[in-house]
């Protein structure tokens, strides 16, 4: 398993799930905290290219063998490409939940929205005060 | 449930040590996992893993009628079990409805000690205390007399023996060893498809004997890997695969019921044997992706005609595992059915036990 980390430059979603914003499309996966509560996740399906997702809603599962877990989307737009790896080897989410392990790439539909994300201390503050 | 009003185990402590992720199980705070499940589980596959099982209860009955009275609750023959030997049964209500799963050592001709589920064991007691007045014997609750450890895996007797004195109980039986310093009720059972033995022993010697465990080199393994090891090779979970709306006829715990004892209930599990019971319990393994849960929806030709009761990813098969009831007619392997998981049906085939076979 990877150390606990929240890099600097990343957006977080209270749900615990990251956005790399780069321009108009970003790219979507769960936190080290997420991926340390539900354990050794087992199970990964991705999602359709080509879906739509909203901030906020659910958009895949993720599965250690205790339990499911929604995953959310952090942003809205249009999924543009999947991580087969992770459907293969969904191990890679506990081992580099925020290099390998990422899940989806997004064609964001307002790009704006990533300023109501916290930042990588905002979404420290969060935990420590959860 | 408040943290408060939780039970703990003579080992919490060592728990915490150890960096175990504590649960709410059955009014006790239970380690689920340490290092990680998967690791814990292939442990107990490869070579040792020891549980902390102490919220398991114990009632003890005695006295010169102890057999009889055990004869009538169990729905095993009680008079085959030797001193030095270890049973397992169900407690049936009337109806043959089941109440709880048990192990059952005799320690003495005129004494007994049963292992009842955590979750279960008030009301196990209760039942037992309750039927006694018809006997010459004592029934005696002593969950507080007893903590519990499972030490299981290939290399577990091996383990065992360097820490205790004598010779270890061959399956099935029991001995009293001199045990890291103290004296454990050393018995050939478990529940994850390994060799192995169970530990009773005594509140204030368990943590002396885990960590002598552990020096030895047996690895710390929680509920979460007992779990899927057991459901791997088809053991019963009490209240997910059988409850007291459930017989031991479907369930497929029919071996374990000598109806002819006489045993409360054994009227009812003898016209469930005789005339057939309507669903059956079986395993069955996702044909491809996805994991079953408990209360999924076993579809077959486009009907609601099951639940899954247990399920899982097989951590050794690396597929997705259950027990589901379903009709009689399809609980036979191969039979083709779908798991409805959470709106997406999954293919499964129904399996004979146990799902997962060591490799000879």
């Amino acid at each position: 398993m990877a150390e606990e980390s929240y890099p600097d430059g990343l957006r977080y979603h209270a749900e615990h799930d990251w956005a790399r914003v780069e321009d108009a499309e970003a790219t979507f996966g769960i936190t080290w905290y997420a991926q340390d509560a539900l354990g050794e996740v087992v199970f990964y399906e991705p999602p359709d290219v080509g879906s739509e997702v909203s901030k906020g809603q659910a958009y895949a599962e993720v599965e250690s063998v205790k339990a499911v877990s929604d995953v959310y989307a952090p942003l809205s737009g249009e999924i543009v490409a999947v991580n087969e790896g992770v459907g293969e080897r969904p191990e890679l989410i506990n081992e580099d939940p925020y290099g390998e392990g990422w899940l989806v790439r997004i064609k964001l539909s307002d790009p704006a929205e990533s300023d109501e994300l916290m930042d990588a201390a905002a979404y420290r503050k969060l935990l420590e005060d959860s | 449930m408040a943290t408060a009003s939780l039970k703990r185990t003579p080992l919490y402590d060592a728990h915490l040590a150890a960096g175990a992720r504590l649960v709410p199980f059955a009014g006790w705070e239970m380690p689920v996992q340490y290092e990680g499940l998967g690791p814990e589980h292939l442990a107990v596959r490869t070579s040792c893993g020891v549980f902390d099982v102490s919220h398991m209860g114990e009632v003890e009955t005695s006295g010169r009628e102890a057999e009889a009275l055990l004869q009538r609750l169990l729905s095993n023959d009680v008079s085959k079990l030797e001193v030095g030997g270890a049973q397992y049964s169900v407690l049936c209500q009337d109806d043959g409805g089941i109440l709880d799963d048990l192990f059952t050592y005799r320690l003495a001709d005129d004494r007994y000690l049963t292992v009842t589920n955590a979750a279960n064991h008030g009301r196990d007691y209760e039942w037992f205390a309750a039927h006694a007045g018809d006997f010459d014997a004592d029934v005696r609750d002593a969950i507080d007399d007893y903590a519990m450890l499972a030490v299981q895996g290939p290399k577990a007797r091996a383990i065992v023996a360097r820490v205790a004195e004598g010779e270890l109980p061959p399956r099935m039986h029991t001995a009293r060893l001199p045990l890291a310093g103290a004296e454990a009720l050393v018995c050939g059972t478990g529940y994850t498809g390994e060799d192995g033995v169970e530990l009773l022993l005594g509140p204030r010697d368990a943590a002396s004997a885990w960590e002598a465990l552990i020096a030895s080199g047996a690895t710390p393994a929680g509920l979460g890997a007992r779990d899927t090891l057991r459901l791997e090779v088809c053991f019963h979970l009490y209240g997910n695969d059988m409850d007291e709306h459930r017989n031991p006829i479907e369930a497929g715990l029919g071996w374990c019921c000598r109806e002819e004892t006489g045993f409360i209930g054994s009227e009812a599990v003898a016209a469930a044997r005789e005339g057939g019971t309507e669903q059956q319990l079986a395993p069955f393994m996702l044909t491809g992706p996805g994991i079953p849960r408990p209360g999924n929806v076993v579809v077959a030709d486009g009907r609601d005609v099951g639940a899954v009761t247990s399920g899982t990813m097989s951590p050794s098969l690396k597929r997705g595992i259950g027990m589901a009831y379903v009709p009689v007619e399809l609980a036979e392997p191969g039979a083709e059915v779908e798991i409805d998981v959470r709106g997406k049906r999954r293919p499964a085939r129904i399996e004979s036990k146990p799902l997962y076979r060591k490799e000879s």
